[in-house]
């Protein structure tokens, strides 16, 4: 059997959380403090996303990267292409796993009790050392469990991937896109492995996601 | 002059104008909630800007308007006791103090001075305990301990028993009394309590509507407010408009009587006030017939609410109030007041 299309799905769905991390975290901070109308048209874009089907977002990534669109051209130029390589599914599933971290994280700024912030300021302390070390953890089961859902959906991203980058066996393949093709092919057991398999990652996502709300919940009910 | 604020902000319908200055000693912020009392203890430490005006902190200015000074919070070195206490719930109460040490003193002498207010402030034991784990009482300790270990050049305390329960909060009082008085600089207590404000503040300042009604020292003002707003913060409870009708004698319209003060009215009067304990059965002076309406217990004090023979109807009944030891057998028809106990208040 062939294992290329879980460690590829692996590697983008981890790479894409990395990115989705810092600037699902970045925009939700920075977001909230902005304007009231700048923050309700960005809002909207920011989340657009989650909401739209992923062939449509597919469909916008191929009109920026395409081979034939300015973006695509230039960036080729300097040996960059998203389209029908891996880390073009890298692309696709972080634009696709975006809104989650960024409205799990948003929510639980909005959560954070300001009088902290305002009381290390009174002492002196910087606002990056408020930031990493009274801010984020106060956050982080909120933050944790937005890392976590941003994963599970870059994982399980279908639609804008195959758009982007197709399916090109131990090049492209991701185990989503690799179940469509098993069953276009009629290979039943082989596609029913890798839906076993996605099935259980899947549910050990989520039995982390759970875990750590009760976890929140327990704490909150100590303080 | 250890704090020297004069300022103006508008917040929508709301104004806030005040102006006072404080040298060392504990000055009292005492207002109904809305008079603008924590906005004056943000606007001193940062947290809001003030559209136009001057604070100077131990003779620093920290903020003027005309010469474009805005210091930033970090910069204004204010100690400010949240109401909530504000401790990082994620650090211990050690971690927290140390949180509070200045970047200078942090390399040689930290676990020193750590060590040396934990011990202070009686919470040995505690250091590895998260706040959540703690009392309210101990909360408030970590949060001052935290602030003084900061070396602030001003204390600002906003309404800093508000989240206790009463049994404690008449302990913590004496406490937090001794700390103020051993702090070297000024300290403003924001509260709408009476009962703190008497104990721990040598000056108070009565806020009302974004405006400093009128300041004073504690005792005088307690013994004599001389404004409506003055006297209902102090704790009296009848005050009613009042006009001179005599060189020592007010009308009250309200009340349909005329009462002897025993000294000279000024011209300026506006109304006056009597406070529930001056009443008496037994004296003759501004003896008025009355009409008994309910009698409330409490656990030391009967309350007493009545109303004068030809008091207008849409005026609310008066307070007297008396130990329960000094209650008669039987309640009098007729109620006096002596003339040096009618609060003169000015407008």
């Amino acid at each position: 059997m062939d294992w290329y299309p879980l460690w590829n799905s692996l590697r983008i769905a981890a790479i894409s959380c990395i990115l989705v991390f810092f600037s699902g975290i970045f925009m939700a901070y920075y977001v909230a403090r902005l304007p009231r109308l700048l923050k309700g048209v960005l809002d909207v874009v920011l989340t657009l996303p989650l909401v739209l089907p992923p062939t449509v977002c597919g469909w916008l990534l191929l009109l920026v990267f395409g081979l034939r669109h300015p973006v695509g051209i230039f960036l080729q130029t300097i040996g960059v292409q998203f389209v029908m390589t891996w880390y073009g599914g890298v692309v696709a599933s972080a634009v696709v796993a975006f809104p989650l971290m960024y409205r799990t994280a948003r929510g639980a700024f909005e959560s954070f009790d300001e009088t902290l912030a305002w009381s290390g300021k009174t002492l002196g302390l910087s606002d990056t050392y408020i930031f990493w070390h009274i801010r984020m953890p106060y956050c982080r089961q909120g933050i944790i469990a937005g890392t976590v859902l941003a994963f599970a959906r870059a994982l399980g991203e279908y639609g804008a991937t195959s758009m982007l980058i197709g399916y090109i066996p131990k090049n492209t393949a991701t185990i989503s896109t690799t179940v469509y093709q098993l069953w276009r092919t009629n290979d039943e057991y082989s596609a029913f492995i890798w839906v076993l398999i996605n099935i259980v990652i899947s549910a050990v996502v989520l039995l982390t996601v759970n875990m750590l709300e009760k976890r929140s919940r327990e704490r909150k009910a100590w303080s | 002059m250890s704090i020297c604020v004069d300022i103006h902000k508008q917040l929508g319908s709301f104004q806030l104008d005040i102006a006072f200055e404080q040298d060392q000693g504990v000055l009292g912020l005492l207002g109904a909630s809305g008079s603008g009392k924590s906005k004056t203890l943000q606007c001193i430490t940062g947290i809001e800007k003030p559209d136009e005006g001057r604070i100077e902190i131990d003779g620093r200015l920290v903020f003027d308007s005309q010469h474009h000074v805005n210091l930033s919070v970090q910069q204004r070195r204010v100690g400010y006791l949240f109401q909530n206490y504000a401790l990082f719930p994620n650090m211990t109460v050690a971690e927290n103090i140390t949180c509070g040490v200045r970047a200078a003193n942090k390399e040689k002498r930290r676990n020193d001075i750590v060590s040396e207010i934990i011990g202070r402030m009686h919470l040995e034991g505690l250091e590895r305990q998260k706040p959540a784990q703690l009392s309210g009482g101990q909360q408030q300790r970590v949060a001052l301990a935290r602030i003084l270990v900061n070396e602030p050049d001003i204390l600002l305390l906003d309404e800093p028993f508000s989240a206790l329960d009463s049994y404690l909060k008449e302990q913590l009082m004496t406490e937090l009394g001794v700390i103020l008085r051993t702090f070297q600089k000024s300290v403003i207590v924001v509260t709408h309590s009476r009962d703190e404000a008497y104990q721990l503040c040598s000056r108070i300042a009565i806020l009302d509507k974004g405006h400093l009604d009128v300041i004073d020292e504690t005792k005088q003002l307690f013994r004599n407010p001389t404004t409506c707003a003055a006297a209902r913060l102090t704790g009296c409870k009848n005050i009613v408009a009042a006009r001179p009708s005599g060189p020592a004698q007010v009308y009250v319209p309200d009340w349909g009587i005329t009462l002897a003060t025993g000294r000279p009215v000024g011209t300026g009067l506006c109304a006056i006030g009597i406070r529930g304990h001056n009443f008496s059965g037994d004296l003759t002076v501004n003896a008025q017939d009355v009409i008994i309406e309910e009698e409330i217990e409490q656990p030391f004090e009967w309350i007493v609410k009545f109303r004068y023979a030809r008091q207008n109807p849409s005026v609310p009944a008066l307070w007297w109030r008396f130990a329960k030891s000094e209650r008669p057998e039987r309640l009098p028809h007729v109620l006096g007041v002596e003339g040096k106990n009618i609060l003169l208040l000015y407008r």
